[in-house]
C-alpha cells in the first residue's frame, strides 16, 4: 500500500510544482518602493495592491516600505547601483538628481502608446523634456488661523493681502504672555520651512523665484518677500527661536494656541484636532501682494511616482501608474491620505464630510499648485543655502538685498 | 618521523593560530576595513556612488573640503566642542567622584546622589536633545527661572542665537557625558590605599594638598586613558547637535559631523563627504594611536 501511495504523491507533488513554476513564469512581478504604506492606514495601500492585482491577472505588486528618509537613501543607492525598484514613490525634489543618473524612465512614449488623457492629471513633472514623475497625492499649505486668537485681537476680517496679514500679527501679538502673531521654522536640520513658510509667499501672489529655467533670487518677487519676513521680525511678530525651529515644533506652537497664524501642510488638520480638539481655526490661503488678483500659487508636497529607465517590466509599472491616477482609485488612495488628488476628477470623499477640508478644497480648486523646488538640482542644498542667508538677515547682519545677491551666487553654481 | 612529515607537522603549528583568528580577521576585515578602505576610494572618485561610471578626481575633493570656509569653521566648533567638554567633564566628574567616596556625607544621602549623579547616562542621546531643547527654549524654564532670579533681564534664544548656540550644545553634551568620569574616578578612587592618606596625616598634610600629591597623581591613569577616549568619542557626536540646532543658526555649531552629513544628504556630495569624513578619521587615527602608545609606555 504504502508503495503504491508514494508514486502517486510524488506525481501530485509534480504536477502542483509544475503548475505553480508555470504562473509563476506567467506573473510579472513588479517591486514598489515608497514611504506611503507606514503613513497610510494598515493595510490599505496593500488592498489597493490587491485590487490592482485583481484587475490586472498575471501581474503581481510587491511593496517594498520604509520611512521616508530611509527610502530616499535607498532609491538613491538604486539608482547608483542600477537596482532601482521597477515603480518608484518620489518627492519632487529628488527627481533632478534621479534624472541625471538616468534612472528614471521618459514616461511621454508609455501615456502616447495608451492614449493617455494628460488633461485629466493635475501635473507632470518634467526634466529635459522627459515626463518622469507624476504627484499622485499633494499636500497643499495653507495658512492656519487661530480664531479665537484673533478674535480676542480684534481682527475680524483675515487677512488676504500682506498688508493685512502684517497687521493681524501685530495685533495678535502679546510677547509677555508668550502668545505671537506668526510662527517661522528655519531650522537648518531641516530646511523646507525655505520653501512651505518663505517662498509660499512668491508663489501664491503668481511670481517666481526663477527666470528662464535659472534662479532669479534678486528679482523683486523674492527681495519683496524677504523684506516682509523681515517686517514681520522687526516688529516682533514671529514666536522666537526661528533658527532652530522645527516644522513639528510650528505645529506645536498653534496647537498649544501661542501662535495666531501659521503655514502649514493640510495633512495636520486631523493632528491639530487630536492635539487640542476645542481649538477653533480656520484655513485661508496665502495672502497676496497688494493689488494681486489672479489665481494664487498653492505650496504643496507630494507623493510622486516614477518607472525605473532600467526596469525589465516598464509595461506592467505604466499600468500600475495609471491605475493610482485613474479617477477612482487615485480618489481612493488621497482620501486615505487626506490629501487631494493627482488626477484632477477625482473628489477625495473628506472635502464633503468636512468643513476644514471642503475649504482647503475650494482654495486648491481655486489656486494652482505652486512648488518651484520640484526638479530643481540638489533642492534641499539650494533650501539650506536660502536658510543661512535668511538666518543672517533676520540677525541684522545683511538687508534683504543682500541675502537675496549672496543666495543667488551660492544657487547659480548648482545650476 | 620522515623529513616530510616534519616539515607538515611545522606547517600545521604555523597556520594554526591563524586559523583560529581566521573568524575574527573575517569579521574585522568585513565590518571596519572594508567600509573604511571603500569610504576612502570614494574620497578619490568623481560623483561616487551617484554614478556607476565615477572617474579618478585625485585630490580635487580635499582641496574643495580645504578651500571651504565653513569647514574649517567645522573644525574650529569641533575642537571648542570637544575641548571643552572633555575638560569639564573630567572637572566635574572629579568633584562627584570625590563627594561620593567622601565619608563625610551620610551613606543614604551618598546612595541617593550616586543614582542622581548617574541618571544622565542613562538617557540615549535624543532624549538629551529633547530635554534640553524643552529646557533652553526662549519660553523654557530655564530663562523663566533666570529672569525671575533677576540674572537676565530678557528671554535668551540658547539654542537659536550665534552667540550662544555653541555654548548651549557644549553645556548640554557636559551634562549628558560627565557621568563616565565620574564612574572610572571613583573606581580609582576605591582602589587608592587608604595607608597613604594615613601617612599624610601624620605628616600633618591638608586636603588640598591630599589631593594635589595623594589623590591626583593615584588617579593620572584613569584620567589620561578615559580623556583620550572621551575626545575620541566627543569630536564625533552628532545627534546631539543635530537634533538642537542642525549646525546652526548660521553655521555656528556646525561640526565635523554634522558638515559631512549635509554633504552626503543634502548636497548628494558624497565624493566631498568622503573627503571629509577621511579628514575626520586621520584625526581620530592621530589620537587613537596617541592612547595606544600612552598604554604601551604603561
Amino acid at each position: 500500500m504504502t508503495f503504491r501511495i508514494k508514486p502517486i504523491m510524488l506525481k501530485v507533488a509534480a504536477v502542483a510544482w509544475l503548475l505553480g513554476a508555470t504562473s509563476a513564469m506567467a506573473d510579472t512581478t513588479l517591486e514598489f518602493t515608497q514611504w506611503w504604506e507606514p503613513e497610510l492606514p494598515a493595510g490599505s495601500l496593500r488592498k489597493i495592491m490587491d485590487d490592482f492585482e485583481a484587475a490586472n491577472p498575471g501581474i503581481k505588486v510587491t511593496l517594498v516600505s520604509g520611512p521616508y528618509a530611509a527610502t530616499r537613501d535607498q532609491i538613491s543607492v538604486g539608482a547608483a547601483t542600477g537596482t532601482l525598484s521597477d515603480v518608484v514613490g518620489l518627492d519632487g525634489a529628488w527627481v533632478n538628481n534621479l534624472n541625471a543618473q538616468n534612472a528614471l524612465a521618459d514616461m511621454n512614449p508609455m501615456m502616447d502608446a495608451s492614449k493617455f488623457d494628460k488633461a485629466q492629471v493635475a501635473d507632470i513633472i518634467k526634466v529635459d523634456g522627459k515626463a518622469v514623475m507624476f504627484p499622485v497625492a499633494s499636500f497643499v499649505y495653507p495658512v492656519f488661523v487661530n480664531l479665537d486668537l484673533a478674535a480676542q485681537a480684534g481682527v475680524t476680517k483675515l487677512p488676504s493681502t500682506r498688508a493685512e496679514f502684517l497687521e493681524a500679527a501685530k495685533k495678535m501679538t502679546h510677547a509677555d504672555k508668550n502668545q505671537y502673531g506668526w510662527v517661522l521654522p528655519l531650522s537648518m536640520q531641516s530646511p523646507s520651512g525655505v520653501q512651505n513658510d518663505m517662498m509660499s509667499w512668491v508663489w501664491a501672489s503668481g511670481q517666481s523665484m526663477m527666470a528662464d529655467g535659472k534662479p532669479a533670487l534678486e528679482g523683486k518677487p523674492v527681495v519683496d518677500m524677504l523684506t516682509f519676513v523681515k517686517s514681520l521680525n522687526d516688529a516682533g511678530t514671529i514666536s522666537p527661536g526661528i533658527a532652530t525651529k522645527t516644522e513639528q515644533e510650528k505645529v506645536e506652537e498653534f496647537v498649544n494656541d501661542r501662535v495666531g497664524m501659521m503655514i502649514d501642510s493640510l495633512a495636520h488638520v486631523n493632528l491639530i484636532r487630536k492635539r487640542n480638539p476645542k481649538l477653533n481655526f480656520d484655513l485661508i490661503p496665502v495672502p497676496v501682494v497688494e493689488g494681486y488678483t489672479g489665481k494664487r500659487g498653492l505650496p504643496y508636497a507630494s507623493w510622486g511616482i516614477g518607472i525605473s529607465a532600467g526596469s525589465k517590466h516598464q509595461e506592467e509599472a505604466w499600468k500600475l501608474v495609471q491605475y493610482l491616477m485613474s479617477e477612482k482609485v487615485n480618489a481612493k488612495l488621497v482620501s486615505l491620505a487626506n490629501a487631494f488628488p493627482g488626477n484632477v476628477n477625482a473628489k477625495p470623499d473628506f472635502v464633503t464630510s468636512d468643513k476644514a477640508f471642503g475649504k482647503a478644497f475650494e482654495i486648491f480648486k481655486t489656486g494652482y499648485l505652486a512648488n518651484e523646488f520640484t526638479g530643481l538640482p540638489v533642492a534641499e542644498d539650494l533650501m539650506t543655502q536660502f536658510d543661512v542667508e535668511a538666518q543672517k538677515m533676520l540677525a541684522g547682519e545683511q538687508s534683504p538685498e543682500q541675502a537675496a545677491a549672496n543666495a543667488q551666487k551660492g544657487w547659480t553654481a548648482k545650476f | 618521523m620522515t623529513r616530510q612529515k616534519r616539515s607538515r607537522h611545522r606547517l600545521k603549528r604555523t597556520v594554526a593560530p591563524y586559523l583560529y583568528l581566521s573568524p575574527s580577521l573575517v569579521i574585522i576585515g568585513l565590518l571596519m576595513l572594508l567600509p573604511m578602505v571603500t569610504v576612502i576610494s570614494y574620497s578619490f572618485q568623481n560623483s561616487a556612488v551617484l554614478r556607476r561610471d565615477s572617474s579618478f578626481a585625485g585630490l580635487k575633493h580635499y582641496q574643495a573640503i580645504f578651500a571651504d570656509p565653513v569647514f574649517w569653521a567645522s573644525l574650529w566648533h569641533t575642537l571648542y566642542f570637544t575641548c571643552i567638554s572633555v575638560i569639564f567633564h573630567m572637572t566635574i566628574g572629579m568633584i562627584f567622584a570625590l563627594m561620593l567616596n567622601s565619608d563625610r556625607i551620610n551613606p543614604t544621602l551618598r546612595n541617593i546622589l550616586r543614582v542622581l549623579y548617574i541618571l544622565p547616562w542613562l538617557f540615549t542621546a535624543v532624549i538629551i536633545a529633547v530635554i534640553w531643547r524643552l529646557l533652553l527654549e526662549p519660553n523654557g524654564v530655564v530663562n523663566s527661572i533666570l529672569m525671575q532670579l533677576g540674572i537676565i533681564g530678557s528671554k535668551i534664544e540658547w539654542f537659536s542665537s550665534p552667540e550662544t548656540a555653541l555654548h548651549a550644545v557644549t553645556f548640554a553634551n557636559i551634562w549628558a557625558g560627565y557621568p563616565l568620569f565620574m564612574v572610572s574616578l571613583l573606581a580609582g578612587l576605591q582602589g587608592i590605599p587608604k595607608d597613604f592618606y594615613e601617612a599624610a596625616d601624620i605628616d600633618g598634610a591638608k586636603a588640598y594638598q591630599k589631593l594635589i600629591f595623594i589623590t591626583i597623581p593615584q588617579l593620572m591613569p584613569i584620567i589620561i586613558s578615559i580623556s583620550l577616549l572621551d575626545f575620541i568619542w566627543t569630536m564625533q557626536v552628532f545627534p546631539l547637535i543635530w537634533i538642537t540646532t542642525g549646525g546652526g543658526p548660521i553655521y555656528s555649531t556646525e561640526v565635523l559631523s554634522t558638515y559631512t552629513y549635509k554633504l552626503a544628504f543634502s548636497s548628494y556630495n558624497l565624493s566631498q563627504a568622503a573627503a571629509s569624513a577621511v579628514v575626520i578619521l586621520l584625526i581620530s587615527l592621530g589620537l587613537t594611536l596617541f592612547y595606544i602608545r600612552y598604554q604601551k609606555a604603561r
